[in-house]
């Protein structure tokens, strides 16, 4: 994976988890320029349920580190009205189904300031969330609603999905001079540790990654389901088949580019997704490569996702969330349509 | 009221509010106290005279307009300038004002062109583009999703009490904007950080088919600021002295650091909601010709020729050129050519995706699509 090189003659890089990936991502970018804030629900004397602003109040103090009222709207609302004077407000939702009483604030108006004012306007902001399960919480707190943003003009929607992605990819959508929801994988919290140097250098936003090379088959996900999949293609390996595996990292705008070239040398796609099946962003991936990469397939492309149920309680997440049996099941039936 | 109706020690008043009303115009003209100092200043009150009565020659091109195809649908200001031009003449040029959608009068005081208004509601987002150099240059456009706007007030405030500037947030909405959660998580958490704003609210009777008392049971909508623990107060929203008095005095506030208030200004709808719609399905005319009575354009004039500030020749002038001024605006808004088409990728993001960059270039080669419109 990328960025574990340690540089010579320094200290060693830490080992961490992704949760202080995301922190250390937001005390380095509030080091580095003064008109960074963060807000949200409980992130200041709390450091955040998940802890993921904890030790920013100490160093940032009150006016940089904004504990709000319980209010979803006003959360997105202020972030959009700190955005337009030129504050780059990060705001924090605590749950992925907490983030719906913002969709009117930023589907409205952060995703559009800057086209209805033709530039005299802008929202530079980042909503950051917990975005999908598996990690035995309560009701509406185990969504997966990154298409849900990814529909919208406007906005790019991001998905982390390591340690050293989540420290780049935060820091280039707080630098970014448009809205970035960023939807950070829960289950994948304090699943590993990476080493993540704080080096401050962002990673590109609306480019996927190919996390590795392979020669048989395509994979695709993004966010928590990375994990999986990864899991996948180190299983094919000891099988003899050679998988590429892409990180699609930034949702919106889509880097399709990268996905039809590997689709072009592979021939065989699947796409790995835990939001619900129908109309989820697995489908429009598969809808380009149905448009634009059908003369490379040797098989149907194949889509693992979420069913179209409400996300269950805890008892029966891991029937709902797509583990390594269920891409393995159709990875195998590509193989059985279109032997190696 | 006490839900426990016994004069026992146990239950003690804790808290108890008054709302006030301010009015120094009576609907004749007249005065009922002694005015603020800029009602004796001749240009300041021939001025704010000016602004109301050309919003209303503007306001009556932009419906003739609509009604003659030229226009889209038109949210009409009718009855309801003077309440702009409170606004327009109160907030200082870097204050921030963050408006609903029918406060021309304060949007033309700021530097908007008539003719943006026009290119608005005639479908073009150009219209929102505000000259530079103006203080409408970083207002806050028209917003059509009500009550959505107010909360942006929390965050654009605070950005200024971070920066330690003496500015001002003047948000507004109508009466039932007030009935919505963005209005009330705005006016609660205002005072948590005492930040400079002042929420308006034109209580003009209806929203849309609604009249008011069927938004709220509350006597008032300016008591909806003492639950965030800010003062609310009325004002006669068609009386241009009272609301520039108290308006005045509620930015003066916010200024100091004294925080946050809330303004009701009463004042009446004397047309449809919009263009698109007809309130004589739901409203009794006698309501409305009852209303004329209060027109706040009528009220003033009358207080300025009694201060000797303005005769009949003043009037045949400003009509005139008022009446060319909203003609020109017309001419000007019907002259422009539409943008291109692919001009709806310029500004979706600070540079185009590439992602995006096939669809774009579809939409500019296809060019123009006659009849859409």
């Amino acid at each position: 994976m990328a960025r574990t090189v340690q540089k010579s003659g320094v200290l060693p890089v830490p080992n961490i988890t992704l949760i202080e990936a995301v922190n250390l991502a937001m005390a380095s970018e509030m080091r580095r320029d003064p008109n960074v804030v963060v807000l949200g629900e409980d992130i200041g004397r709390n450091g955040g349920v998940f802890r993921a602003t904890l030790g920013l109040l100490d160093e940032f103090g009150e006016g940089r580190v904004i504990d709000t009222p319980l209010a979803e709207t006003l959360v997105a609302a202020m972030a959009i009205g700190l955005s337009t004077q030129g504050i780059k407000a990060v705001a924090e939702i605590q749950f992925s189904g907490f983030l719906y009483p913002c969709v009117d604030q930023v589907v409205n108006h952060a995703a559009r300031y800057r086209n209805r004012t033709r530039g005299r306007m802008s929202c530079p902001l980042v909503i950051r969330a917990p975005n999908s399960g598996g990690i035995h919480a309560p009701e509406h707190h185990s969504e997966s609603l990154e298409t849900t943003f990814a529909q919208m003009p406007g906005l790019r929607v991001v998905c982390p999905s390591s340690p050293a992605r989540a420290y780049g990819l935060l820091l280039a959508a707080i630098r970014d001079p448009d809205p970035v929801i960023f939807l950070e994988p829960t289950r994948l919290y304090r699943l590993f540790k990476q080493p993540v140097e704080d080096d401050g250098e962002a990673l590109p936003l609306d480019s996927c990654f190919i996390d590795r090379s392979g020669a048989d088959l395509t994979l695709v996900s993004w966010g928590a389901m990375m994990h999986d999949t990864r899991l996948v293609a180190d299983q094919l390996a000891e099988e003899g088949i050679s998988a590429e595996v892409i990180d699609i990292a930034t949702l919106k705008p889509l880097d399709m580019a990268t996905i039809l070239a590997s689709v072009a040398k592979t021939g065989r796609c699947v796409i790995v997704s835990e939001s619900p099946r129908a109309g989820g962003w697995a489908s429009e991936v598969a809808a380009n490569l149905a448009e634009h990469g059908l003369l490379s397939l040797f098989a149907p492309v194949m889509r693992v996702a979420g069913y179209d149920t409400v996300m269950p309680l805890a008892q029966l997440e891991r029937s709902y969330i797509p583990d390594t049996d269920r891409i393995l099941r159709e990875v195998r039936k590509l193989f059985e349509m279109a032997p190696k | 009221m006490k839900l426990l109706n016994h004069d026992s020690k146990a239950t003690t008043r804790i808290a108890s509010y008054e709302i006030f009303r301010t009015q120094y115009l009576n609907p004749d003209g007249s005065l009922i106290a002694d005015p603020p100092a800029f009602t004796k200043d001749r240009e300041q009150a021939r001025a704010m005279y000016a602004l109301m009565l050309r919003t209303r020659l503007f306001d009556k091109k932009a419906v003739a307009l609509q009604r003659t195809g030229q226009l889209g649908t038109y949210a009409a200001v009718l009855g309801q300038e003077a309440i702009g031009v409170a606004i327009g003449h109160s907030l200082a040029d870097d204050d921030i004002f963050i408006p609903g959608y029918r406060e021309y009068a304060a949007q033309f005081a700021r530097g908007v062109p008539l003719r943006a208004i026009l290119q608005y509601w005639g479908g073009d987002e150009r219209g929102m583009d505000y000259p530079a150099g103006t203080p409408a240059h970083h207002d806050f456009p028209l917003s059509v999703p009500i009550a959505t706007q107010v909360p942006h007030a929390i965050g654009v405030a605070y950005a200024m009490k971070l920066r330690g500037e003496k500015r001002v947030v003047l948000a507004s909405c109508g009466d039932g904007a007030t009935s919505k959660g963005d209005f009330y998580e705005a006016v609660s958490s205002a005072k948590i950080w005492n930040l400079p704003i002042v929420f308006l609210i034109s209580n003009n009777g209806w929203a849309i088919s609604m009249p008011s008392h069927r938004q709220t049971g509350a006597q008032t909508f300016a008591q909806k600021g003492l639950a965030g623990g800010i003062n609310g107060e009325q004002v006669d929203g068609n009386d241009v002295i009272a609301t520039r008095a108290v308006l005045s005095a509620a930015i003066e506030r916010a200024r100091n650091g004294e925080g946050p208030s809330l303004v009701e200004a009463l004042t009446y709808r004397l047309h449809d909601h919009t263009t698109a719609d007809d309130a004589r399905r739901y409203r009794p005319e006698a309501e409305v010709t009852a209303a004329w009575e209060r027109c706040p354009v009528k009220r003033f004039k009358a207080y300025i020729e009694a201060q000797g500030f303005w005769n009949q020749a003043d009037e045949d002038a400003l009509v005139a050129e008022g009446t060319a001024a909203a003609e020109a605006a017309a001419q000007e808004f019907l002259k422009l050519k539409p943008a291109a088409p692919e001009s709806m990728f310029d500004h979706l993001y600070a540079s185009l995706p590439k992602a995006l960059e096939w669809q774009r270039d579809e939409v500019a080669a296809r060019g123009p699509v006659q009849g859409a419109h």
